[in-house]
């Protein structure tokens, strides 16, 4: 190290309140009883390295990877939908160049993936990834098909609701979000502790808005989900040219 | 310009003009700024490796670079057995300890090659990121923070990340002086403290049990 460092004064991201966010465990979830950290978290202070985080983008992304029916060497099987949105601060700042991966099952709710062996087929047509980037004013959008509802042990007859899943790392360590993205009206919801474990203020917001306005005729329906990310403090009283507080 | 088809949303020019006391609709100007609650967190579920596996994603740095080293650890559960569909996230600052990152009051800036950010899935039973050490970071109060590395551990079964740091324990003097260190424990400074192997360090993240890793709320 050189010199002595200075003093400075970084922005902040304050917490979400905690009665609208998603505990890390949830008792109706049963994975989390042994996974799940039992001691109440020690509060960190934000200093260079919360506020700062990886520069991710283009570099990211790869020609196709926005359009999940296409990517795997064919047409994917199932319902077409385009998916869109913006990525914002809590601020309502949009939130640019900024990566989303995504994940999800097929159309008959299977994962191509070593684990998932349930007697659904899979889609040779269909690997279920996806990346894209905002743009400029924090909007993204990407092809896919409507993801099926799987069962899981997590109970008796358990299910889990349609989600496609999302992975965000916003511009600070601090942001980073990974979600699921809900489809409307789900008959599924009551049974699944995944999405019980949100806190019902904030459930609507895990849930993708059907846009008319956006289908494509002859060729898509269209869901609009919006990604809030935290965003920094804003300064509480704002004036007015003379100085004084509107 | 177009209007989003979100009333989440402000439009373009609403967002980028806003000035001081001008009030905004649904605002409530008076009680505060506008805020957009957050999207909630899910768990990554167990398929995560479609979605988040990059070819290079243990490489904070390539391998072979000069002063590279293998960051790695088991992650445990509650009954002390290995995760193995876990994802651990790093992000660091370089040797100089400075950030790739605008935000940076100094400058972005950080050593050629070095990604600062590393990802490593613990299929094989444990943790895996080849980086470089970081230096010590300002704190921001005309101190010092020890060599540290911020840690986002995500799995099936965690509703969301759960964060928690890598301190080294070759930085002996900068540990004693660290200011997230000092308030801790002695057992619980002991969590966080990676330990010197032959080609780099090894820190377990105990999610659970008597030696339950420090987690932090960022
Ligand atoms: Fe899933």
């Amino acid at each position: 190290m050189s010199g002595s460092p200075s003093s400075f004064v970084l922005p902040r991201y304050p917490p979400e309140d905690a009665d609208q966010r998603t505990p890390v465990a949830f008792p109706g979830y049963r994975s989390t009883g042994l996974r799940a950290p039992l001691r109440t978290p020690v509060d960190l202070p934000h200093r260079l390295t919360e506020i700062t985080g990886p520069v991710l983008g283009e570099d990211r992304v790869a020609p196709g990877d926005a359009d999940l029916t296409l990517r795997a060497g064919g047409e994917a099987q199932g319902q077409r939908i385009v998916v869109f949105g913006r990525v914002l601060d809590s601020g309502g700042r949009p939130v640019p160049h900024a990566l989303l991966e995504i994940w999800q099952a097929n159309a008959a709710g299977r994962y191509r993936h070593v684990v998932d062996n349930w007697p659904a087929p899979l889609d040779p047509h269909f690997d279920g990834l996806g990346r894209v980037v905002t743009d400029s004013l924090g909007r993204y959008e990407f092809t896919t098909v409507k993801p099926g509802a799987y069962p899981w042990g997590n109970h008796h007859n358990a299910w889990r609701p349609a989600h496609i899943h999302f992975s965000l790392f916003g511009t600070a360590f601090t942001q980073r979000l990974v979600t699921q993205m809900y489809f409307p009206g789900d008959p599924l919801f009551g049974q699944d502790p995944i999405f019980n474990a949100i806190p019902p203020a904030a459930r609507d917001r895990a849930i993708a808005t059907f846009d008319l306005s956006r289908t494509q005729p002859d060729w898509a329906l269209a869901y609009a989900w919006d990604v809030v990310l935290r965003g920094t403090d804003q300064t509480p009283f704002e004036t007015d040219e003379d100085g004084d507080v509107a | 310009m177009t209007t989003h088809d979100s009333d989440l949303v402000r439009d373009a020019d609403e967002t980028n003009d806003r000035r001081p006391g001008t009030p905004r609709r649904g605002t409530g100007f008076l009680d505060g700024p506008l805020t957009l609650r957050t999207t909630p967190s899910a768990t990554v579920g167990p398929f995560l490796a479609i979605g988040l596996t990059w070819p290079d994603g243990p490489f904070a740095v390539a391998e072979g670079t000069p002063g590279a080293v293998w960051l790695r650890g088991r992650v445990l559960d509650g009954n002390g057995d290995v995760v193995p569909d876990a994802m651990v996230e790093t992000w660091q600052a370089d040797p100089d300890g400075r950030f790739a990152h605008p935000d940076d009051p100094r400058g972005a800036a950080t050593t050629e090659g070095f990604r600062g950010v590393g990802r490593s899935d613990t299929r094989h039973g444990e943790y895996a990121i080849c980086t470089l050490k970081p230096g010590p970071v300002p704190d921001g109060e005309g101190g010092w923070q020890a060599p540290h590395v911020d840690v986002s551990v995500f799995a099936r079964g965690l509703l969301d990340r759960v964060v928690t740091r890598v301190y080294f324990a070759d930085e002996a003097q900068a540990n004693a002086a660290d200011p997230v260190l000092t308030g801790l424990s002695t057992e619980q400074r002991a969590t966080l403290v990676a330990q010197p192997t032959e080609d780099g360090y090894r820190l377990d993240v105990h999610l659970q049990g008597d030696s339950e890793t420090v987690f932090f709320a960022v």
